[in-house]
């Protein structure tokens, strides 16, 4: 395939992946942000009240980025593992199987439609929390990095649990049993400070809680963590992931007969 | 002419050790039409998944249009267009969608496949349900809808694995004008069937494939030549209380106003008139018990040790 033909089968694959999440938005965009609104409502006008100040700014000026990043996470996984697995299941997945279309491609393509659905989540998300609170991002340029590279990288980790899952139950033992405790353990209700000193390190070992605290030092300014590590480590992850989910592509495991 | 198929050696082990293909060899020529015949389990659809890339091969080369499946797997692919037994597109997309994101992945722009959609759309009936979702589709249309989605990157080889299962006669009539359409206008067409009437009618070419073996490779003409004997069902008039005299025929009454007889290569029916001319037995119409074909593919199966 040419550079362009290339081009074409990649615009393909995310328009088909964003034409997919937006035709049942009742089912993708809307619960993320009912969900979200519930939180704030929540954790930060009710319980939040009550807590007073963390890190140096109110409850839920503190809670709003973490949720944010939540739900970026969540959706951008869900979108992909779901696509890719209703693609198997129905064996669609054939119709870019006996293309010309490159394995990187279909990788990629798949990846940005997850990237698309968590931002267009992530937005919506932000969106709702002005209603509650103010937002003033102090460096937009680390904000759009760690929640892009972030979509990706658990757009991977969807695509790579969508080629080993053999039901639509497998498809939900990762987010149930790995990414909720991560996502609720990874700092985005406190600061990993208020921990005893044990529970602080063994924090760190959540990679979770590097992007939230990105993402938030991206719109408050505050972190628990170094935020070059704390990029360095998701880009790390992100090659891992990639390699992985290539290898799969290549070898045709469980694609291919 | 060249080979728009050429396989050499293809061999397939599964996981649990059934070896489905045993170093088969097949050549198609570029313009052919051309049968893949065999019983269920035989190898028809490894062998053709083997070609599209969805079934790995353990052995062998294949390539199509001189391009090699694992070399240039691009201008391979490029070649191909598949028809798959099952259905394989997303039940809840429209065919309109369908078809333009399958010429996507071949990397052909939206608008000349917005065209080409249009052409092949209205030319098999689906104009109308474009924008349906193709669950709602009959069995029929979701067949046709798979010829439209394999012909519109105009591949020059077009595989069709069964793909007039299951489809009432009036519909498989049409597929048959469509696909010698586009075969006359310079598509390669492999088919693999069970309706073996489809198969003669069709096809110039065959192969019968059984136990992952090819058993036999030849025009479908030199193949019925090989037939020794035919079966004849003869309609009378009036109702036969018993079988009239036929020597030298082997016959029997199959109903009240039917004999069926069974007729040696090269002896001639005449005497049978005759006979029951002289008996006071009038014929109104003869045909031939079963499609010629199926009895040489069931001799041919039987003698390689039946279904598999």
């Amino acid at each position: 395939m040419t550079l362009q033909q290339q081009w074409v089968a990649l615009q393909t694959i995310l328009n088909k992946e964003i034409h997919r999440f937006s035709r049942i938005w009742v089912q993708t965009l809307l619960p993320p942000v009912i969900t979200m609104s519930l939180y704030f409502v929540i954790f930060g006008t009710l319980i939040g009240s009550r807590i007073g100040e963390m890190g140096g700014f109110s409850y839920m000026e503190f809670v709003v980025p973490g949720l944010i990043m939540m739900s970026v996470i969540t959706n951008s996984y869900s979108n992909v593992v779901s696509s890719f697995y209703s693609a198997k299941f129905q064996h669609s997945i054939e119709e870019i199987l006996v293309s010309p279309t490159p394995n990187y491609i279909i990788l990629i393509g798949y990846v940005l439609g997850g990237v698309a659905r968590g931002l267009a989540v992530g937005f919506l998300v932000t969106l709702m929390s002005l209603l509650f609170t103010k937002l003033q991002v102090q460096n937009l340029a680390i904000t759009i990095a760690i929640v892009f590279l972030t979509s990706v990288l658990f757009s991977l980790m969807g695509f790579i649990n969508a080629v080993f899952a053999n039901s639509f139950d497998d498809i939900s033992i990762v987010p149930t049993f790995i990414l909720t405790p991560l996502t609720y353990l990874g700092g985005v209700f406190y600061s990993i400070s208020l921990l005893p000193e044990f529970w602080q390190g063994l924090s760190l070992l959540n990679p979770i809680l590097y992007m939230v605290n990105v993402f938030r030092y991206g719109i408050l300014g505050v972190t628990d963590i170094q935020v070059h590590y704390a990029f360095m480590g998701v880009m790390a992850f992100i090659v891992v992931l990639a390699t992985i989910s290539m290898y799969l592509l290549e070898s045709g495991k469980r694609l291919r007969s | 002419m060249g080979k728009a198929l050429d396989i050499k050696g293809l061999q397939k082990v599964y996981g649990n050790d059934f070896q489905a293909l045993k170093g088969i060899d097949l050549s198609v020529e570029e313009g052919d039409f051309f049968a893949l015949l065999g019983p269920n389990g035989a190898g028809k659809s490894t062998t053709i998944g083997v070609i599209c890339s969805l079934v790995k091969k353990t052995a062998g080369k294949v390539s199509v249009f001189g391009h090699d499946i694992d070399q240039d797997f691009s201008l391979a692919k490029q070649e191909l267009g598949i028809v798959p037994q099952e259905f394989n597109f997303s039940q809840f997309e429209t065919p309109w969608r369908i078809v333009l994101n399958q010429a996507g992945y071949y990397g052909m722009p939206r608008e000349l496949a917005k065209e080409r959609a249009e052409e092949y759309l209205r030319k098999l009936g689906l104009w109308e349900k474009r924008n349906d979702q193709a669950r709602m589709l009959s069995g029929g249309m979701k067949r046709r809808l798979m010829i439209v989605r394999a012909l519109i990157h105009k591949p020059r080889l077009l595989i069709l694995d069964e793909p007039t299962a299951g489809v009432d006669i009036e519909l498989r009539r049409s597929m048959w004008e469509f696909l010698k359409e586009i075969n006359e206008a310079g598509t390669t067409i492999i088919l693999t069937t069970h309706y073996l009437e489809e198969a003669e009618s069709l096809c110039r070419n065959i192969a019968i494939i059984n136990h992952g073996e090819i058993v036999e490779n030849t025009s479908v003409k030199a193949l019925l030549k090989t037939l020794n004997k035919e079966h004849f069902v003869l309609d009378t008039k009036e109702a036969l209380a018993q079988l009239p005299e036929l020597n030298g025929y082997s016959c029997q009454l199959i109903e009240d106003h039917s004999i069926e007889i069974e007729v040696e290569k090269g002896q001639s029916l005449n005497p049978v008139f005759l006979a029951l001319q002289e008996q006071g037995v009038e014929v109104l119409s003869m045909r031939n018990k079963a499609n010629r074909l199926e009895e040489l593919f069931v001799s041919m199966v039987s003698k390689n040790g039946g279904e598999g």
